[in-house]
């Protein structure tokens, strides 16, 4: 019997780890330029079925993966190895974080033509760290969805099914990772966008604790729930990605000043320390609507776990079903606020209809937003509205604050949490596009986290019998990102769903 | 907490937003639909449970008083719909 994931391997380096392609470039049997040119091809070669990319510069990304092999034979020529972690490694970014002179569009006709006059804290990061900027990723407009059908350039397919989405709102970030357009990308994750679309990609996608990784040069949806975070081939990769983005950073008050540790090294030694970890298993996150082969796969994974040697018991989250409702309280009254500052007077889509100053505000606002966006934006009017403000608004903070305490309470006895990512696999196009409900209910396992300002990871942890990625979500304690990324390396190490690479 | 008794003008207009008619019926559906889910929250006893804002408070972040280079005029303009003079240019809005 075939399964998509047993195809034969293109004799590429699309399985190699950001360690792997390092060495084979400090070797000199790869360079950055020959990296680069190979991932243009492939993409070139795949957009036309997965439309991961709303644009991309090649001459650009070359130009960075020469200035990178420039930098790499000035310091053999100094006797040195390359001393930048990312050394020439390109990495796609989500189409809502800025990065100079390129287009910053948020998927939306609002900022169709904008181009950055700067870099996003995390762009001059992944800079300095060596790392080529390659392309603007798709996502749902302004990240607002949970499959990238929300753009307005086009919706991204799944590269393992392409009548399937990807996830969202980072879809463009994980397809391209998982169909080797890139080696990795930085997505952002305000409900689960960057966990729900690594799971449904097969590919490692990290939120950070809130505050780890600066918010400046991201385009703001929900500020208080807002992170920054890569997709990876694999655990190791998102660490190396981690270390470089994230720390203090005086431009965004909310980041915190946390000394930033060796992620890779701190994994290595964890592995090494043999320690057995204490995992919980939150019961209300098995219940009705998880999908059987999901809960199967989830199981196993648990199963894996407990060979380690590690200790698995249940614990119980009682605010769990409160969470998405809490949730979309808290974000759409943060995102009226934020996307009120598109106005169509200094910059993003001014309607040619209009004639005077109010009526640029309306019509622009009514041309440049799309459906989903709308939607929410007067949803969050209404919650934050005089006489509705304590009903809606401030009671939703109050179950935020029980939400956030289901998880400090569990882990008074355990190290993580591990559940399943997404309740389902990838769903058809369409298939929940008309119920916007439909699709709020699919965030259930992973919008938690946010609300708690929590770490949280999706590692591949199989496939359906259709061939469809099954994701596994591991939730850590706050700024305790060594262990998370050790929990779910340990599981990677024993099991090999994270080199399959689908069949394009 | 009261009903989904959403106004669509009302509220549209407070979030400068103009709707055609088919999207009002639209959004009235869909964000009724939503509403009655959020609805959920009053079962929730919140009697004594202080607000969460942020996961993290950080509080009083003070920064030197210095001067810092900004955007450049060109680049601040960059992205403007309408410019003349080193300005963003806009329709009247005093007679």
């Amino acid at each position: 019997m075939t399964r998509p994931w047993t195809e034969a391997v293109p004799a590429d380096t699309r399985q190699l780890s950001i360690g792997e392609l390092s060495a084979r470039m400090e070797a000199g049997s790869l360079s950055a330029v020959e990296l680069m040119q190979e991932l243009v091809a492939r993409t070139k070669a795949v957009e036309g079925r997965v439309r991961a990319f709303n644009s991309f510069d090649e001459a650009d990304a070359l130009a960075q993966a020469r200035a990178s092999d420039e930098r790499r034979a000035g310091a053999r020529r100094l006797g040195r190895g390359a001393v930048r972690p990312l050394e020439g490694i390109p990495v796609g970014i989500k189409d809502v974080i800025s990065v100079a002179g390129q287009p910053l569009t948020a998927s939306s006709r609002m900022l169709e033509n904008f181009v950055s006059p700067y870099d996003a804290t995390v762009t001059e990061r992944l800079k300095d760290a060596g790392a080529v900027c390659w392309g603007r990723l798709n996502l749902d407009e302004f990240a607002m969805g949970s499959s990238t059908e929300n753009s307005a350039f086009g919706a991204t397919s799944n590269p393992w099914d392409l009548e399937r989405v990807p996830g969202g709102s980072s879809g463009g970030s994980a397809a391209a990772v998982a169909a080797g357009e890139a080696v990795a990308a930085l997505g952002s994750d305000t409900g689960g966008s960057i966990r729900q679309p690594a799971a449904l990609c097969s590919v490692v996608g990290l939120k950070p604790t809130y505050g780890r990784v600066s918010r400046y040069g991201l385009i703001a949806f929900a500020s208080s729930l807002d992170q920054i975070g890569p997709f990876a081939r694999s655990v190791r990769d998102a660490a190396v990605l981690l270390g470089a983005i994230a720390g203090h950073d005086p431009r965004d008050s909310t980041s915190v000043r946390l000394e930033v540790p060796d992620y890779a090294r701190g994994v290595d030694e964890l592995a090494k320390s043999g320690r057995k970890w204490r995992l919980g298993i939150p019961k209300e996150y098995f219940g009705e609507g998880l999908d059987p082969e999901v809960g199967a796969a989830v199981e196993e994974a648990i199963g894996e776990y407990r060979r380690m040697g590690c200790e698995v018991r249940e614990v119980s989250l009682p605010h769990t079903k409160y969470a998405i409702a809490t949730y979309y309280i808290i974000a759409t009254a943060e995102c009226s606020s934020n996307l009120a500052r598109f106005d169509g007077v200094r910059y993003g889509h001014r309607s040619r209809e209009a004639t005077d100053a109010l009526d640029i505000y309306f019509k622009s606002r009514a041309e440049g937003f799309g459906q989903e966006v709308k939607r929410r934006i007067i949803l969050g009017t209404y919650v934050l509205s005089s006489g509705y403000y304590d009903a809606y608004y401030l009671r939703a903070q109050k179950v935020r604050t029980l939400i956030r305490g289901d998880f400090l309470q569990a882990y008074r006895e355990v190290d993580a949490i591990v559940t399943p990512t997404s309740p389902t696999p990838a769903f058809r196009k369409g298939e929940k596009a008309a119920d916007p409900l439909a699709m709020y209910l699919n965030d259930i396992y992973t919008i938690g986290v946010n609300l708690a300002g929590l770490p949280g990871m999706s590692v591949p942890c199989g496939f359906t019998k259709a061939g469809l990625p099954v994701g596994l979500q591991i939730i850590g304690q706050p700024f305790k990102e060594t262990e998370l990324l050790a929990i779910g390396a340990a599981y990677e190490e024993r099991t090999q769903w994270h080199g399959r690479v689908p069949p394009l | 907490m009261p009903g989904p008794d959403l106004k669509l003008d009302h509220v549209a207009s407070l979030a400068r937003i103009a709707l055609t008619a088919d999207e009002k019926a639209r959004f009235a559906s869909q964000l009724g639909e939503v509403l009655s889910y959020i609805a959920q929250l009053n079962e929730v006893d919140v009697s004594g449970v202080e607000p969460t804002a942020h996961a993290f408070p950080v509080v009083n972040v003070w920064a030197a008083d210095v001067p810092q280079p900004g955007l450049s005029v060109e680049d601040a303009l960059r992205n403007a719909p309408q410019v003349r003079d080193n300005m963003f240019v806009v329709p009247r809005v005093v007679e």
